[in-house]
């Protein structure tokens, strides 16, 4: 009886010191929707499972998507330039997927209306791999990979 | 706290080229300490930039993401001394803005 009250206590003390936060401004309904991180997605370990996880589970090949600045042989795996240009309209989003890498999603790029579909950054290769860049556009999914020889693998110690 | 990001953002014809290295470990969660302790994953989540308060990029981001990440795009628009802002938020809750002005 006793241990039920006190239960019934802190459940009802931790209600309302929440309420009491969304109150004063500290934590606004919308923080956690505003920073959305695409956990199931980042957390796969297949290729069809990734894609699927992106929502584009049976992409069209497609040559509108370009490589550039991305060398077919990386000699350090810890650092791998990775530039992707996508020539189909519309673009709404650029991911980067590596194959052999322990969770295949590297990065997720949004890119609204005005932002040219062409992204450039570094990542890490565990191995020799191939990489994907998976676009949307106008809400369908295209897909172009490149393979890259890895000569000093990035994940090691 | 981290150390600040270097961003370069230079306005040529209508559009403006962003450029930014952030400081950052990016540490995968898969590789061990000297002890054969796994060194837990610490890694930027979110990125975006803004310009004039306008979300220009949005990222969410992996553990593959090189360290001391690199990134640049250009968007259209964007005039000599318009503000650049950028905000990364890593797994950790920790979070950085820096600010740019066109060039």
């Amino acid at each position: 009886m006793d241990g039920k009250r006190r239960a019934i206590l802190k459940s009802g003390g931790g209600a309302t010191l929440l309420g009491l936060l969304t109150a004063a401004g500290w934590l606004k309904p919308g923080d956690a929707s505003a920073q959305t991180w695409n956990k199931a997605a980042f957390d796969t370990h297949s290729l069809a499972d990734t894609m699927k996880a992106l929502g584009g589970g049976d992409p069209a090949q497609s040559k509108d998507i370009v490589f550039f600045q991305t060398p077919e042989i990386a000699e350090n795996g810890a650092v791998v330039p990775i530039g992707i240009t996508s020539n189909i309209p519309k673009t709404e989003s650029i991911a980067i997927l590596i194959e052999k890498n322990p969770n295949l999603l590297a990065a997720v790029f949004d890119i609204p209306a005005g932002t040219d579909a062409t992204i450039s950054t570094r990542v890490k290769m565990a191995q020799s791999s191939n990489v994907y860049a998976l676009v949307r556009a106008d809400g369908k999914y295209y897909v172009a990979a490149k393979d890259i020889k890895v000569t000093l693998g990035g994940c090691g110690g | 706290m981290a150390d600040p990001m270097k961003i370069r953002a230079s306005a040529a014809g209508d559009s403006t080229e962003v450029k930014v290295l952030m400081s950052h470990e990016m540490e995968t969660g898969q590789r061990k300490d000297a002890q054969g302790q796994t060194i837990p994953a610490w890694f930027i989540q979110n990125v975006v930039v803004t310009w004039n308060g306008r979300t220009v990029l949005s990222a969410q981001w992996g553990t593959a993401v090189a360290k001391n990440p690199f990134l640049s795009f250009k968007f259209k628009g964007g005039a000599k001394g318009d503000k650049i802002a950028i905000t990364w938020t890593d797994n950790r809750g920790d979070k950085r803005t820096d600010e740019a002005l066109i060039a």
